[in-house]
């Protein structure tokens, strides 16, 4: 049967991405019928009622899923729609109380409209009492109007969906996580909403593994223990995650939401210099054996302001008592290892091979980057024989924007062994090397003038 | 840090990845802790193909648990274990290294570990 799902009209990029994930997660069969990134209503085949319900239950974009009974340019084709598919149904919904409302995108009705439009579907023949709070059932009429509808003097809509209503998403969990209430934030915390669609993305589950190489405060290690899963996190910054002296830290935010049992662990290290146990690639695996995690997410550093260092010494020749000082003082408590800049396309690199090596089969990585750098030249999506692009989702501010790329682990034996030997080739001739990076470069020579 | 981050940590200096003594690292003046979780049977199956087994063997004994038997069970046997759920479940979910040191049996760099949080940060004649 088709359903209808009404999205919230925003984010508009991540909605289907989004929703095609929950599908994997629920093991749904679902196939898109209609879907546009202009309108808030998508339709599609499922399965069951049962399994509608599911699949949007923790849909960050998703308002609602409905029945769908009936749909058309105008409303008496929907009245023969709804007669012709569902008459047999009816009788259901005889003596239950009921609820109709008409939800108008983009336009607008009269109380009067309204009352001769609900009336329009008297034919339903529905008699128990109606009840505009907790009704057994509720039916919707659904209408996509042309965007500025009211000033032009429109006097219809589009197009007319009609659907009985079946569960919600879950919009109360941006709330919940809301960064106005987190105890413990810095400026590159992520967004609670986006977080969440992000680890819907990678496909947080309960029983599942997830790791944040870049956790800064644990956005998305909470949003992912939010689904149940059990989250990892690092950062080259030991203070991100042990926060303050008014002791607001990482820990504290997953003790804010009752999450703590889900908290693996967090540790200070450098992706670069990982001690995350890892096997070489090979092309004959089982699939999990050697690997740890079912899902990566991540919001990398790409610049100075957001931190993007890599331990090491970035010019030992002038420095050369950096590396004997270091020696000498490493076993300090108090001592800081020195740090150097690094590329942010090498850094894009790392993760991705750092995610080849330890995801499961079929685990996924996400991950946001900036679409353009400062010189408005495009950031090209990073790619890895191992690591199948799955989704690419753009936010769009006044003057840049930023994507959320999803990669899907695939199994060793589909990856092709040429496109592995091109990329090794690549990388020893230096072709992720600092000179060919015109992001790092332009940002870099900004700050070092 | 739950136990069972043991299971996935071995010294970063890149010199000693090759070497089995650098898994897993040996915890040092070792303060536990140990937390109420809830038991997710289904986590602890899933856990199971990734954990290296010797390494997690050599963790229990060091951490003063009961010696862990020589074989994995397989997940069916897990599945019907209560015992082995709830003995796993005790050792990797509910406890927790707070202070201490991580040693590496190879090069024997040790990894402090404060309030939970193992700093993994090397400096520059290690990188
Ligand atoms: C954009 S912030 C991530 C913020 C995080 N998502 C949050 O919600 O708080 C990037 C983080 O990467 C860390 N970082 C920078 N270079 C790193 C490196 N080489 N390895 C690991 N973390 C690094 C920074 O300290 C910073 O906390």
């Amino acid at each position: 049967m088709d359903y209808l799902i009404r999205f919230s009209q925003s984010h508009e990029t991540f909605r289907l991405p989004e929703i095609e994930a929950l599908a994997v997660i629920e093991g749904i069969d679902m196939k898109v019928v209609s879907y546009s990134l202009e309108s808030p209503f998508c339709i599609v085949s499922l399965p069951s009622s049962a399994a509608a319900k599911q699949l949007i239950q923790r849909s960050i974009l998703a308002m609602s899923v409905h029945e769908l009974w009936g749909s058309g340019g105008d409303l008496s084709t929907v009245h023969s729609h709804v007669r012709e598919t569902t008459s047999h149904l009816w009788e259901r919904y005889m003596t239950c109380s009921f609820k109709f409302s008409i939800d108008s995108y983009q336009g607008s009705r009269t109380a009067d409209e309204k009352v001769s439009i609900i009336n329009s579907f008297a034919y339903l023949g529905f008699a128990g009492p109606i009840r505009m709070r907790g009704a057994d059932e509720e039916f919707t009429l659904f209408e996509d109007w042309e965007w500025n509808s009211t000033p032009l003097g429109i006097p219809d809509p589009k197009y007319y969906y009609f659907g009985r209503y079946l569960g919600s998403g879950a919009r109360d969990l941006p709330k919940k996580l809301d960064l106005k209430k987190r105890r413990y934030i810095s400026t590159t915390s992520m967004d609670a909403e986006l977080a969440l669609v992000t680890a819907n993305l990678a496909l947080a589950a309960p029983g599942k593994i997830m790791y944040d190489p870049f956790v800064g405060t644990g956005s998305f290690p909470i949003a992912c223990a939010q689904f149940g899963a059990v989250a990892f996190g690092s950062d080259i910054d030991g203070r991100s995650i042990r926060g303050d002296e008014k002791n607001r830290t990482l820990k504290g935010n997953f003790e804010q939401y009752g999450l703590l049992g889900r908290l693996g662990g967090m540790f200070t290290a450098d992706l670069t210099n990982s001690p995350i146990r890892r096997v070489p690639l090979r092309y004959d695996g089982d699939g999990v054996t050697g690997r740890l995690f079912d899902g990566i997410v991540c919001d990398p550093p790409y610049g100075v302001r957001e931190g993007l260092r890599v331990l090491g010494v970035r010019d030992p020749e002038k420095c050369p008592w950096v590396i004997p000082k270091g020696k000498e003082m490493y076993k300090d408590p108090d001592f800081i290892p020195p740090r150097k800049p690094y590329s942010f396309l090498a850094m894009l690199d790392s993760i991705l091979q750092f995610s080849a090596e330890t995801l499961v089969d079929h685990g996924r990585l996400s991950f946001w980057m900036p679409t353009a750098n400062d010189e408005n030249q495009e950031i090209p999506v990073p790619t890895h024989p191992y690591l199948e692009i799955v989704s690419i989702c753009t936010q769009s501010f006044n003057k840049w924007s930023r994507r959320l790329i999803t990669y899907r682990r695939i199994p060793d034996v589909e990856v092709d062994p040429r496109a592995m030997k091109a990329r090794e080739e690549r990388i020893s001739i230096g072709k992720t090397a600092d000179e060919l990076n015109p992001f790092r470069k332009a940002y870099f020579s900004k700050f070092e003038a | 840090m739950k136990v069972l981050t043991l299971n996935f940590l071995t010294c970063a200096v890149k010199t000693c990845k090759a070497s089995s003594d650098s898994f897993p690292l040996h915890p040092k003046d070792a303060e536990l802790a140990s937390d109420d979780v809830e038991l997710n049977p289904q986590l602890l199956v899933n856990l199971l193909p990734r954990i290296d087994w010797n390494a997690l063997r050599t963790t229990s004994t060091e951490l003063g648990f009961p010696q862990l038997p020589e074989q994995p069970p397989t997940a069916e046997e897990l599945q019907a274990d209560e015992k082995m759920l709830k003995d796993l479940h005790t050792l990797l979910m509910e406890t927790q290294l707070m202070e201490g040191k991580l040693v590496c049996g190879h090069c024997g760099h040790e990894y402090a570990v404060r309030e939970g949080i193992a700093n993994f940060l090397l400096p520059s004649h290690l990188v």
